[in-house]
């Protein structure tokens, strides 16, 4: 029987990978973003998990609000990524050192 | 609901894949596709979770509109694929044990405390025809207005954002000014002077 531990082991292994890749990437900005998706991802899963334990809406409209604030955060930083390698002509992370003291 | 917990785990085992092809992937455009395949069985799994709207949602705004985007970046920016993930080795024994001591916590947590909080009959059963969209609808529209409103106002900020932060003030490129175009008047353009006619040289004689 699938019950909300189920669900939450899944985000808990989900959001485990996505640390290890901000980990293991760690050169790679645009690898970086697409972690951090990955875990929004993992923890709309808890969300919805609870929200169907409880028999509550309420998480539901969280994930929603979540989901738009993801999105909002992948255009600005995809914007901002761009800037980046038109000025830089990199995306390498250990390269944008500029701010360096 | 044997057939239930069939389709959880063969989905939620092609989501682990799926993320393990997201962090290991050399090509950033594999790594996307990955992200694409696992939001697709995320999308499932909320849809045997009964959520069906965020489901839907989930595949078209996000696969459908955020993915896209990341992919259109990935495939513009021309990056060097061998320069950016070399040192790959080197945080791989790092990231292997944090992933596996938060796997282990996480899951000591739940399996311990959920034994005496959560039935072993899974999800409580919805009554008959009930729709999560209208549910959700229901909610959204009048406890959560004010926070829907400000999501609005989010996405529009977003919109802005990206527009000012990409747009490139390139200096010789001729374009049209609507206002001056339409604020000119006929005796800016031209200037009507008075003169005699005049004949013009040789046309006398002919």
């Amino acid at each position: 029987m699938i019950g909300v531990q189920h669900y939450l082991t899944l985000s808990a292994i989900l959001f485990a990978f996505s640390i290890a890749g901000i980990f293991i990437n760690r050169r790679n900005l645009i690898l970086l973003l697409m972690c951090i998706e990955l875990m929004l991802l993992s923890v709309n899963f808890n969300f919805i998990a609870f929200s169907r334990y409880l028999g509550d809406e309420t998480g539901q409209v969280f994930v929603f609000f979540i989901l738009t604030v993801a999105a909002a955060e992948a255009a600005i930083g995809l914007a901002i990524l761009v800037v980046l390698f038109r000025n830089r002509r990199s995306i390498n992370v250990q390269e944008l050192d500029s701010m360096k003291g | 609901m044997f057939f239930h917990a069939v389709l959880f785990y063969a989905f939620a085992t092609v989501l682990i894949g799926a993320a393990l092809g997201v962090i290991f992937a050399r090509n950033p455009v594999h790594a996307v596709m990955f992200l694409v395949l696992s939001f697709f069985q995320s999308a499932v799994l909320w849809l045997l979770a009964e959520a069906e709207f965020l489901a839907i949602v989930l595949v078209l705004v996000y696969v459908g509109a955020v993915m896209v985007l990341f992919l259109f970046v990935v495939m513009m920016l021309d990056i060097n694929v061998e320069r950016v993930t070399g040192g790959y080795a080197k945080y791989l024994p790092l990231g292997i044990v944090v992933a596996g001591l938060m796997v282990i916590e996480l899951a000591m947590i739940i399996w311990r405390y959920s034994g005496e909080v959560v039935s072993a009959s899974g999800f409580a059963v919805m009554p008959e025809g009930y729709s999560n969209t209208e549910a959700l609808g229901a909610v959204l529209y009048t406890e959560h207005v004010y926070a829907f409103e400000i999501a609005a106002v989010i996405l529009l900020l977003a919109i802005i954002a990206a527009i000012t932060l990409t747009m490139r003030h390139r200096q010789g490129l001729k374009h049209q000014n609507i206002a001056r175009q339409v604020s000119v008047r006929a005796r800016d353009r031209i200037r009507i002077v008075k003169m005699d006619a005049e004949r013009p040289e040789g046309e006398g004689q002919s």
